[in-house]
């Protein structure tokens, strides 16, 4: 098998670029992030078809010089499963939008819990506090 | 026989096309989807009595030449994990059709529940039943987008919170598994299971490490194996409780599921079973403690599922028969018994207004029912003997013990452990929830009654439906049934590990034996 190297370059740049825009906050990059980085897999599956060739149908051109339908028929069904995950994203960051007036990721509600705990530290006179409570939340409030 | 293979697909997506096509008739709904998944078990159940017979039967769909087409392949496994994950479903449907107008109107102000959910039951049944690694992408995506739907339901704050990370981190894991199948493909020239176990033994040991690597890391976050599971206990315990119980049942078991084909399958001497039995080790310990730490039950369940997984990757990295049979058994017993607790849950929420433990006591006095419901599950998880759970657990820690390594009685040690410390979380829930006096109590102890002031006792709870009740009911049985029939069970399981490993697979789907 011969491999285009020149597209699988491109791949990558797509990949690399996706999951720079993979790391934002707001919903709407990181969007643009996964349809980027779908792009440059369907290239990859171009990569994995191998040597270019005449358009595979049957009757049109000698077999020997056809290009490998397959990778084909798979990227087709790629760019259809992204297409629906942009609207479905779309859609969420859009209601998003509708409730909090942004499209941003929350943080992790465990992560937000333990860090108000933290900063809570320094000043916390109900450390010793005898009511039994392991959620946390009674002993930041007291 | 082998037409009998495209019908759980069939079923569930006509099932749902008729749902969708009625959102005003929501008994017509109710009807339609409890006839498809009934069916789908059906059918699962003729497909695990005939493989146990006969041995594996593949489809080839289309009609074309063979290497070509997309073909389906039930073998024992596949078929075992069908009917577990078709029985589990049924239960939980109708669990989610108990639901009281009211509970309705606020839960699914859409009528979209019905198809959405046969369409995640197509999704399952389509990855369980795939013959090649496209089509079970293509499965993992028909369950993926359902449980996006499911998961974000109503379009709540909340929802769309835990909805945005477990999307994103889904999307990631399908490009990857992309990536992985262009690289399969680019490789070997195929993507059928099959073919593929031929032709990626003439490849060299890198390529294929390569490979295998990019296929678990794939694999390993639809199933949440350490460090790959940070995105479950947050996602999951936002959904309404049937939405949450059919995730914690199958999605996760399709991960794993996932994993067993590839290492037994595509990778049989593989190299990585070592970092699989130390991720395995992180998995259970890390997740219990986790478990430990909560006070949210929902929440809890969730650490709980991440850390039984570790169970499950244990008995696969051990490769052996002994192991992997363990391992099929433990899945199919995990399935049931992680979706009735979260189901048990669902009900604690209705009967004691909350499912966080700060606000819940004394329902043992409350509802009996409910405690037992909870118990007999709750103790099946922990592994006490003789329920199906200890059955596992014990298959497992002899699989390890038999391979004798220092680091598989590590991960024994650790099992141990994660069992003990599975039943201090379960204890936790039992002590708080059930026993002790009720909040109403509490807060009349404290003569604080009517705290809004609007001349009733602030109370929350409504009692439980019939409906409800049942569905829970059924599935307790059922896990009761894997213990009661655990000795067939296991001989099943026994046989299914090993027809994995003795090319029955292969002969089955590529009779002329293609190179």
């Amino acid at each position: 098998m011969t491999a285009n190297l020149l597209l699988a370059i491109t791949a990558g740049v797509l990949v690399a670029s996706g999951v720079y825009l993979l790391l934002e906050r707001s919903l709407t990059r990181i969007l643009l992030g996964v349809l980027v980085i779908s792009n440059g897999v369907n290239l990859l599956f171009v990569v994995a078809a191998g040597r270019p060739g005449t358009p595979p149908i049957v009757g049109l051109g000698d077999p020997e010089t056809t290009s490998d339908p397959l990778p084909q028929v798979m990227v087709l069904t790629a760019i259809v499963i992204t297409m629906a995950v942009a609207a479905f994203v779309l859609t969420v960051a859009y209601r998003s939008f509708q409730l909090h007036g942004h499209d941003e990721v929350a943080d992790d509600v465990e992560d937000a819990r333990i860090r108000r705990l933290a900063e809570a530290d320094a000043a916390s006179e109900s450390y010793e506090d005898t009511t039994f409570s392991d959620s946390g939340e009674d002993v930041v409030s007291e | 026989m082998s037409d009998l293979l495209a019908a759980p697909m069939l079923l569930a997506v006509f099932g749902a096309a008729v749902a969708l096509a009625l959102p005003g008739r929501p008994g017509v709904q109710r009807a339609v989807s409890v006839v498809s998944l009934t069916g789908i078990m059906g059918v699962a159940g003729v497909l695990m009595w005939h493989t146990h017979q006969v041995g594996p039967v593949a489809l080839w769909l289309g009609a074309w030449a063979e290497p070509l087409g997309i073909a389906l392949v039930a073998d024992r496994l596949s078929s075992l994990m069908l009917f577990v994950a078709s029985v589990v479903a049924l239960c939980v449907l109708l669990f989610a059709t108990g639901q009281d107008s009211d509970e309705q109107r606020r839960e699914t102000p859409v009528s979209i529940f019905h198809p959405t959910f046969l369409l995640l039951m197509a999704g399952v049944s389509n990855a369980f039943l795939a013959g090649d690694l496209f089509n079970l992408f293509v499965g993992f995506e028909m369950l993926l987008f359902s449980s996006y739907v499911l998961l974000t339901l109503g379009g709540t704050a909340d929802r769309i919170r835990a909805g945005t990370t477990y999307i994103i981190v889904s999307l990631l894991s399908s490009a990857l598994f992309l990536i992985s199948i262009s690289s399969v493909y680019a490789a070997t020239g195929t993507v059928n299971l099959a073919h593929l176990a031929v032709r990626l033994r003439d490849l060299t040991e890198p390529v294929q490490l390569l490979l295998e690597v990019l296929l678990i890391v794939t694999f390993a976050i639809k199933a949440a194996m350490f460090p790959l599971a940070s995105w479950l206990p947050d996602s999951y315990p936002t959904a309404p409780a049937p939405v949450t119980a059919v995730f914690a049942g199958l999605l996760t078991k399709v991960g794993v599921y996932a994993i067993i084909r590839t290492e037994t399958l595509l990778f049989p001497t593989s190299p990585v079973n070592d970092v699989l039995m130390v991720a395995s080790l992180f998995t259970m310990v890390v997740g219990i403690l986790g478990a430990i730490a909560q006070v949210e039950i929902k929440r809890m369940l969730s650490f709980t599922l991440i850390s039984h997984i570790g169970y499950m990757v244990f008995g696969i990295s051990l490769a052996s028969e002994a192991g992997m049979a363990a391992t099929i058994f433990y899945t199919a017993h995990h399935i049931t018994i992680q979706a009735t607790l979260f189901l048990v849950t669902g009900l604690i929420e209705r009967r004691g207004g909350t499912s966080s433990l700060d606000g819940l006591g004394g329902l043992l006095g409350v509802a009996p029912l409910l405690a037992v419901l909870f118990f007999v599950p709750a103790m099946n998880l922990a592994g006490i003997p003789p329920l199906s759970g200890f059955i596992g657990k014990l298959g497992l820690l002899q699989a390890g013990a038999a391979a004798g390594t220092p680091l598989a009685w590590a991960v024994v040690a650790g099992g141990v452990a994660t069992s003990l410390l599975t039943l201090i979380a379960m204890a936790k829930v039992w002590n708080r929830a059930f026993w002790g006096i009720t909040p109403a109590e509490e807060r009349r102890a404290a003569r604080v009654i009517d705290i809004d002031g609007d001349g009733h006792e602030d109370d929350d709870t409504r009692p439980m439906p019939p409906l409800q009740v049942g569905a829970t009911m059924a599935l307790v049985v059922f896990g009761l049934g894997l213990t009661v029939f655990a000795g067939p069970l296991y001989e099943y399981t026994h046989a299914a590990a090993a027809a994995l490993r003795d090319g029955s697979y292969i002969a089955a789907v590529l009779p002329e034996g293609l190179r």
